[in-house]
């Protein structure tokens, strides 16, 4: 119970001038997403076998890998602000919520990263 | 977390039945959403035949019937009775309208009436729209301008100005749109919702307003604006014909070109 007025509820802590570049962004990296998808989509719809050693070879060949990684990472960037939105609009418990997005930013982070390692190392015939 | 339930204290019962004393074969039947706060009981779903050859052609017509004939406890709001107050707003056949434009022909089968979702219940159909009005007073919705008013007359504005101001203020804040909008369900504590964002912009496009940059600095946050993910409901649901989708995009886009 609070006698707070409503306007004061409402104008809160006051604008985070924020949110802007986040938008842009989920836009952007979604243009990205679709044009890389539809290559990785028509390559994997081409590939002759989807054996060990193919799989290696269309990864090792320099633009397969070049756009692998931007794809990776233009799906991790995208993934990331999604769940994040979906985080704000569903969890509501402060410290619940504090965890989740620290959570989420580790776990894109780690699977971004994790794929990019694995493309490099082919690609660089380590 | 978001509820996705009702808490306990709100979840419905069977209410009673009131039949038709008329005798007429003519007869519709209302199921409308009953709370009583005073009465400690759980909120509960009311049936009402009512006589559609004595009765008005619209949903308000039989609401005010069930009222003065049939069971004078009932409560909601109403004013104008030709949709310009937006006091009659409610959920109807499970969309939310004016029950005084909404024809009761258009509704098959049991006309279904319940308050407008997602609104703490004052009393059957009343909503609190506090929360409500409190965020239409937030943003502003006053001309503000540091060019002083011409000494002898009003500031003027040519005809292709006033069109673009012609349908956002048009908007008789009924709170159909916010309440329909899953979004501000979860986030109204923080998220201005379609109605006060469509308020908004209707200041935004006004070319004798001049606090366009202030207004937008106050719209740009994660929550007040951008928990609006185009779902639409507003759109759609709107009695007036609105468009406060379009209006928030607008209002997205007017961010992106300031800053990039």
């Amino acid at each position: 119970m609070s006698l707070r007025s409503p306007l004061g509820r409402v104008l809160g802590l006051g604008t985070a001038k924020d949110g802007t570049s986040h938008w842009w962004g989920q836009r952007v990296s979604a243009v990205a997403v679709l044009l890389l998808g539809l290559w990785f989509a028509f390559m994997l719809a081409s590939m002759d076998s989807f054996s060990y050693t193919a799989a290696v070879t269309f990864v090792a060949a320099p633009l397969n890998s070049l756009l692998l990684l931007l794809l990776v990472v233009a799906m991790g960037y995208h993934s990331y602000l999604g769940v994040q939105v979906v985080i704000e609009d569903y969890v509501h418990a402060p410290g619940l919520k504090l965890v989740s997005l620290i959570l989420s930013r580790f776990v894109h982070i780690f699977f971004a990263v994790a794929a990019v390692f694995a493309i490099l190392k082919i690609g660089l015939g380590a | 977390m978001a509820e996705f339930r009702l808490p306990k204290n709100s979840r419905l019962t069977k209410g009673r039945h009131f039949a038709s004393a008329s005798g007429s074969s003519n007869v519709r039947r209302f199921a409308v959403y009953r709370y009583d706060p005073d009465s400690g009981e759980n909120p509960r779903v009311d049936t009402y035949e009512v006589d559609i050859d004595n009765c008005g052609p619209m949903v308000l017509d039989a609401l005010i019937k069930i009222k003065n004939e049939i069971d004078p406890t009932l409560t909601f709001r109403r004013s104008c009775r030709e949709g310009i107050c937006g006091s009659c707003a409610m959920n109807i056949d499970g969309g939310n309208t004016l029950a005084c434009t909404r024809s009761i022909e258009s509704v098959k089968g049991d006309v279904k009436i319940y308050p407008l979702p997602h609104l703490p219940v004052v009393k059957d159909l009343v909503g609190d729209l506090t929360n409500f009005y409190a965020q239409y007073a937030s943003i502003k919705p006053w001309l503000q301008a540091r060019t002083p008013p011409p000494p002898d007359q009003e500031r003027l504005q040519s005809k292709d100005d006033q069109e673009l101001i012609n349908e956002p203020a048009a908007c008789i804040l009924c709170a159909c749109c916010s309440t329909s909008c899953p979004s501000y369900w979860w986030n109204s504590d923080r998220y201005l919702g379609p109605a006060a964002l469509l308020a908004a912009y209707r200041w935004l496009v006004d070319s004798r307003d001049e606090a366009t940059g202030e207004r937008l600095d106050e719209l740009e946050d994660p929550f007040r604006l951008y928990r609006c993910h185009t779902i639409m409901n507003c759109t759609q649901t709107c009695p007036k014909n609105l468009n406060p989708a379009k209006a928030i995009a607008e209002t997205k886009k007017m961010l992106a070109e300031r800053k990039y």
